[in-house]
């Protein structure tokens, strides 16, 4: 008991480590706040393109979809970073791993998206077009509100998995907050920064899975 | 928007076709609709007059035919079919209301997205509409608060608010209750009234015998007859008609 004591939750390491896993928190929320919006966006994109009536475009974004939701993050990770620079094109850490995390996000943002919207009965469209809205104004005044509020959970989720990932920046050494936590760990010899790491991903995410569960609830009734 | 010369039919079919893969569904339907008149289309499941009906706004792509609506074109290249569609109202079975916009928002999305008209301007006239309805006091309610009546009801005011040349009533009391068919039965009355072109399929055949101008007999995606209420209703032509009839008056 004493040892787990020692090797996790020592407080004194902990409180060492915080100015830097603290640092590291800024680079994980910077990460989010680039990746989780540019996903959302591209992956509504390949939704729409992928019930598109035009074969081309919805082949195109189901490749897309399928592609970079079959390829395990860490590989695409280090394919951008360590693999295109020998085709001439070198990356920095944090621009390799915003591409990174934007293909294989816009890829699950997709599927949600998609779903959502073939929950919109076939009926809200033919009616916004009989009153004359173009395609895209139904899209963004009609299928597209239901369609997110339908999917709400499920993207929210998303996000949570999203931010947990982020801890995979630290193969192409971008000091995001596991890496930090790492760092001190492999210096002290002591897990203690990481289960510092873990106690702030929950502070984090705790309120928003709460507010999924709301949400879960909400629609089931 | 022109006035339509004199004679101009408010909603003209030529020869439409329709088929969904080898299934034909219109073999050649022409139709004229006056002015004001409302017009009745009857005919088994299947007979193809829910088709006839989304392809006088294109919801269903004709395979071949023309549909003008007062002499203008829906059909053919160089059709604005946005444009055209405000003049073509249409209301559903299924009431298809926007379930997270209010009563309000629903009667006000195409009057402001489509025909660009101010906030202010547009919730006047979704207030009016709303008021020939009888709704004017649930404008802030959203779908779900609604009967299902009532939300038919705010179905006909969003068509009606956009001031459309014609109506379409695909079965529009068929997904009602047995006691709040009345209530949207006397809307059409009203909106009839005030001097509305309505072409409805529907069942509702007593309603057909007192409020329709002209009734038409549809089977196996032709016309069958057609002829004022209590012609076809009282001397049908046709076996078919006879037969179908006769299974309503029981």
């Amino acid at each position: 008991m004493e040892q787990i004591i020692q090797q996790f939750f020592n407080v004194e390491i902990m409180i060492k480590a915080l100015p830097l896993v603290i640092k590291g928190l800024g680079i994980t929320l910077l990460i989010c706040a680039v990746v989780i919006p540019m996903g959302a966006i591209g992956g509504l994109f390949a939704a729409i393109g992928s019930l598109s009536p035009n074969r081309a475009v919805r082949w195109l974004s189901i490749g897309f979809v399928d592609l970079f939701r079959a390829i395990p993050p860490l590989v695409l990770l280090i394919f951008i970073y360590a693999g295109l620079p020998f085709a001439g094109l070198s990356l920095s850490p944090f621009v390799a791993v915003t591409i990174g995390f934007f293909l294989n996000n816009s890829a699950y943002f997709a599927e949600i998206f998609r779903a959502g919207l073939l929950s919109v009965p076939r009926g809200q469209t033919e009616a916004a077009r009989s009153t004359g809205l173009s395609q895209a104004q139904t899209l963004t005044y009609v299928t597209l509100p239901q369609a997110t509020r339908n999917v709400l959970p499920d993207l929210l989720s998303n996000v949570v998995e999203v931010v947990k990932l982020t801890s995979l920046a630290s193969v192409v050494s971008l000091g995001e907050m596991l890496h930090a936590a790492g760092l001190v760990r492999s210096l002290t010899y002591n897990a203690s920064p990481l289960i510092l790491a873990a106690g702030i991903y929950l502070l984090l995410l705790w309120p928003l899975v709460r507010v999924i569960a709301r949400f879960e609830r909400r629609i089931a009734s | 928007m022109t006035t339509p010369a004199p004679g101009t039919a408010t909603l003209e079919v030529r020869a439409l076709h329709k088929s969904f893969g080898a299934l034909k569904v219109l073999e050649g339907i022409d139709l004229s609709v006056q002015r004001s008149e409302m017009v009745f289309v009857l005919g088994p499941s299947g007979s193809g007059k829910s088709t006839m009906l989304r392809c006088c706004n294109r919801l269903e792509e004709p395979d071949s035919g023309d549909i003008l609506i007062e002499g203008d074109p829906l059909t053919g290249p160089g059709v604005d079919l946005n444009k055209m569609r405000q003049r073509v109202g249409m209301v559903f079975q299924s009431f298809n209301l926007y379930p997270h916009l209010s009563a309000m928002g629903n009667v006000t999305l195409a009057l402001r997205r489509v025909q660009k008209k101010s906030k202010a301007e547009a919730e006047d006239l979704a207030i009016a509409a709303l008021a020939e309805v009888g709704l004017s006091d649930r404008a802030g309610h959203h779908p779900a608060q609604l009967s299902g009546g009532q939300q038919q009801r705010v179905a006909i005011a969003r068509a009606l608010a956009l001031k459309p040349t014609v109506m379409l009533f695909d079965e529009p009391t068929s997904a009602l209750d047995p006691e709040l068919v009345g209530d949207v039965l006397d809307v059409m009355r009203t909106v009839k009234d005030h001097g509305m072109t309505m072409l409805v399929v529907s069942h509702e055949m007593k309603f057909a015998r007192d409020a329709a101008d002209r009734v038409i007999f549809m089977a196996d995606g032709a016309i069958v007859e057609q002829g004022p209420p209590e012609q076809i209703f009282g001397a049908p032509t046709h076996d078919r008609t006879r037969a179908f009839l006769s299974r309503f008056h029981g």
